[in-house]
């Protein structure tokens, strides 16, 4: 979609403005399109973008036109030598829809012209620094890897990836049926709000946090996947970790079609679940669907408790910080001069305090809170691979009954006496037969790879959640050590109050 | 209900809470007239505070009685000193805020409600918590009454009133009714016209440079500590709020914990411990911030607002003398009611001297007493900030030991 660019009008900053004062008449078949219209980026993320393709949708009338020859016509009022690559394909697959919709009163044309505007993800163009925490890889947005193994090439490398590139790893390692019971670490989600404060260019605080809490999720998200045996042989991680340009993900993007399959496709799984009833030979798998539910719910309780005890704390440093003022002013006004001055004191004690405060809060947040989120989304993906069990025996109930309904028929026939779709039949049977026991070799496969992932799991969330929880009380005490040195040099002072 | 849980044990305040306790005010305990509050019992919607007086003056019937007073009869005391002309020249101790249980009891309506939706250790550990908030306003309930008539028992003039010794000694019930609607009513004109009046007074120059210095520094003073009183309240809520949380995450964690008995489970157990202790410590320490800072600077509001109000009076009484002067000078030109209009300034004259001179020395006191006040609390507040803090660090390093050792 590069071509298209060529023949925009570059404006003084050599932004790629695409400026509609002219007048683009595209003609196709039956009618003539007109659009005039002013597009300016937004805002500086834009004008970094490598290319952005404007794909127009030409709907006269009442029917959607696809033009067969709109390029000619669009090259040939730009001006331009070559003419685009307009790829119009019906159902647009990675672009987002945009807005624009442009009513052409002035030149009494009754079309409506859509612009779909796709956008890349902007890169994240924060430098993220690189923080190896792991003998064997980490990865973040621009992050190095160093490596022990014989799989990759070299020692270290460090390769850019952007966010849709974290979440079509994902896509693609869920779809795949060799990985099928194994628990695939889910990546942090999307949040349109958090990044297009972001892609705006603000500077608050908040966004800060949120690039900040990004990126390390992102890295733990890696960290999960390397850990894994099975996940960390897999050609498409190993893809991911080296390869210098990766192809695009296509099919990451929320309103794509991709996105809409993928909604489609959950939707009905959801039903199926509720239909059909496993029966189950082995009770291990129910119980511990039953526990990982319970645990779930608990997750999600604690959580929501220690969001709260975000927010509170973050009350609280806020609060801190308008006393502190306050009590500076006070220490101003009071003219007993050892008074005024302990006063002032203990205005920059609170103010030593809010800091304490912050930090504290932040810990919370990205020690507890996050640990908790992720685990509650790696239970959602444990959950997962218990259901592609479920799905596995359905194929194999499934093929099972085919079986049998094929070899009903085939003793229909022999009674009807019918010898050339005979044939046919025998030949249907033993296919059913060769996928039955196929089947039920996946299904046992998936049980005994579900058993050995649980235990994987179990034993890594126990490690997991004491060392965060050990880092999160190490750092409260931290911050108490911090308040005794506070305190303690303000004690003089008000002591010395006369 | 809970009511008749804290009825029963007349002892509510613990032994710390014994003895001498000029909590805001540094007083001398003078022998030949000791007040405090020996006891307070909470009902329905009433206190009843026992008012225990040790003297040696002769006007007392024993050396040593109590009687039991309700809020409203410490307001009476407080207004007949405020409208006694005697004591327009000294700072009235401020009277002690009205005994304040509402939010407690809303609270315990709402947790009595809410019982169904609550496991029984949740159930149990918030009524703990909500018995633990109104035994914490009671206590500072108790203390303001038991400040305030030591204060007055440590002035010098007011200690003789009349009133106070009724006060002190009357075996029966006062019969104070409170204001009807009526006096409430004239009571928000006469503050109304008082406030009006404070801005036209305010605007007077005054030729006393001692005066004139305090009234501005009173008037800044005020405002200041109004804005850190209410700031401060803030900010011990959050503090309240977070330990709350805190309370919350340990009981999580204690299902968590008790799911199953994996190491993991054992972990959980552990931490959740850790948080409930921490959480009682974070609690004290947002209580003690109360008790000793936002305490403070309440009863320094209403205190400053009281040595406002002396200083308004006394530029009343200026003014008045002022007019009367003026009236005499056209009594003299008109010649008519002269011995009216001069004895009619004398009388201002000699009330503006006097008020002029005792609001001197109230005023210094008032400096002394403050500034000794803030000391006094400031340094207990350290003090107490640091013992939490050392206790928690000490909690926070056993725990993480045990931990690290299991692990």
């Amino acid at each position: 979609m590069t071509g298209l660019q060529k023949f925009w009008r570059k404006d003084e900053n050599n932004h790629s403005s695409f400026s509609l004062n002219d007048v683009f008449v595209l003609q196709c078949d039956s009618c003539f399109f007109c659009f005039r219209g002013t597009f300016r980026p937004r805002h500086k993320h834009l004008q970094q973008r490598r290319a952005a393709t404007y794909l127009l949708f030409l709907w006269s009338s009442a029917r959607l036109l696809v033009p067969a020859e709109p390029r000619r016509y669009a090259a040939h009022l730009l001006g331009a030598g070559k003419s685009p690559q307009l790829s119009l394909a019906p159902l647009p697959q990675n672009y987002i829809s945009c807005n624009v919709s442009i009513f052409w009163e002035e030149l009494k044309l009754p079309y409506f012209i859509f612009l779909q505007l796709e956008e890349e993800e902007a890169k994240d163009s924060f430098d993220v620094d690189v923080a190896v925490t792991n003998p064997e890889k980490v990865g973040q947005f621009n992050y190095p890897t160093t490596s022990s193994l014989p799989l990759f090439k070299s020692k270290a490398f460090s390769v850019r990836r952007r966010f849709s590139d974290f979440l079509g790893l994902y896509e693609k390692l869920s779809a795949k049926q060799t990985l099928h019971g194994c628990i695939i670490p889910p990546p942090p989600e999307k949040s349109v709000v958090g990044m297009t404060k972001v892609k705006v260019g603000m500077d608050d605080p908040s966004s800060m946090e949120f690039v900040e809490r990004r990126r390390a999720a992102l890295e733990r998200y890696l960290q999960r996947v390397v850990s894994h045996p099975s996940l960390l042989q897999d050609p498409d991680v190993r893809e991911f970790l080296e390869r210098d340009d990766l192809p695009r993900a296509v099919n990451t993007q929320t309103l794509s079609g991709a996105g809409f399959l993928k909604m489609i496709n959950r939707a009905s799984d959801a039903v199926n679940k509720m239909t059909i009833k496993m029966n189950e030979s082995d009770t291990w798998f129910e119980d511990k669907l039953q526990e990982v539910e319970a645990e779930e719910q608990q997750l999600r309780k604690l959580h929501s408790v220690v969001d709260s005890l975000v927010n509170h704390r973050k009350e609280l440093c806020g609060n801190t910080a308008i006393f502190a003022k306050s009590m500076a002013m006070l220490g101003n006004s009071e003219d007993n001069t050892a008074l005024s001055r302990a006063l002032s004191q203990l205005a920059e004690v609170e103010d030593k305090m809010e800091q304490l405060h912050q930090e504290q809060a932040a810990s919370d947040f990205f020690i507890l809170a996050e640990l908790l989120a992720d685990y509650i989304r790696l239970l959602g993906a444990v959950r997962g691979c218990l259901d592609q069990r479920m799905r596995a025996w359905q194929r194999w109930q499934e093929a099972q009954s085919t079986l049998q309904k094929k070899r009903e028929a085939e003793a229909k026939l022999l009674w009807a006496n019918k010898p050339d779709k005979l044939q046919q039949a025998k030949d249907e049977i033993t296919e059913w037969e060769t996928k039955v026991t196929q089947y039920e070799r996946d299904f046992d496969r998936i049980g005994m790879t579900v058993r050995k992932e649980f235990l994987r799991f179990e034993k890594d969330k126990a490690k997991d959640f004491k060392i965060q929880i050990i880092k999160y009380l190490e750092a409260m005490m931290k911050s108490q050590q911090r308040f005794i040195k506070f305190w303690e040099a303000f004690l003089p002072e008000a002591k010395a109050i006369a | 209900m809970m009511q008749e849980g804290l009825d029963d044990g007349p002892d509510f305040l613990s032994e710390e809470d014994r003895g001498p306790r000029a909590v805001n005010v540094d007083l001398e305990m003078d022998a030949t007239l000791q007040v405090d509050i020996s006891d307070a019992l909470s009902e329905r919607d009433k206190v009843k505070f026992t008012v225990h007086t040790k003297s040696t003056l002769p006007n007392f019937k024993q050396n040593e009685f109590s009687v039991v007073r309700q809020h409203e009869e410490f307001i009476w005391l407080h207004d007949s000193f405020v409208e006694n002309e005697d004591y327009a020249g000294y700072i009235i101790p401020p009277a002690p805020p009205r005994p304040d249980f509402d939010a407690s009891r809303e609270k315990l309506q709402k947790l009595g409600e809410g019982e169904g939706s609550m496991t029984k250790e949740e159930f149990t550990k918030m009524k703990q918590e909500l018995e633990a908030e109104y035994l914490a306003i009671f206590k500072k309930t108790v203390a303001m009454h038991e400040v305030f008539l030591c204060r007055v028992a440590a002035h010098p003039v007011l200690r003789k009133d009349l009133n106070f010794h009724v006060f002190l000694e009357y075996n029966q019930d006062l019969s104070v009714r409170g204001k009807n609607k009526k006096e409430k009513l004239e009571d928000f004109f006469k503050n109304v016209v008082k406030s009006a009046d404070g801005v036209l007074v305010a605007g007077v120059k005054d030729v006393d440079d001692f005066f004139e210095h305090e009234k501005t520094f009173l008037l800044e003073y005020h405002n200041r500590v109004k804005d850190s009183s209410a700031k401060c309240d803030r900010m011990i809520r959050s503090h309240k709020n977070a330990a709350d949380d805190m309370n919350r995450i340990a009981s999580s964690l204690y299902t968590l914990g008790t799911q199953d008995s994996t190491d993991l489970c054992k972990f959980f157990l552990k931490v959740s411990e850790l948080f409930e202790k921490t959480r009682k410590i974070e609690a004290r320490v947002a209580a003690d911030e109360d008790l000793k800072l936002a305490d403070l600077l309440k009863y320094y509001l209403r205190e400053s607002q009281a040595a406002k109000d002396l200083l308004y009076r006394r530029s009343r009484s200026l003014v008045d003398y002022e007019n009367a002067n003026k009236a005499l000078d056209k009594a003299r030109a008109k010649n008519r009611d002269v011995m009216q209009a001069e004895n009619n300034q004398q009388l201002c004259c000699h009330k503006f001297e006097k008020i002029s001179e005792s609001a001197k020395q109230e005023l210094i006191d008032f400096k002394t007493r403050r500034v000794a006040a803030f000391r006094k609390n400031l340094v207990e507040l350290a003090e107490l900030e640091l013992k939490h803090a050392k206790g928690n660090l000490q909690l926070l390093q056993s725990c993480l030991g045990v931990l690290k050792g299991n692990t």
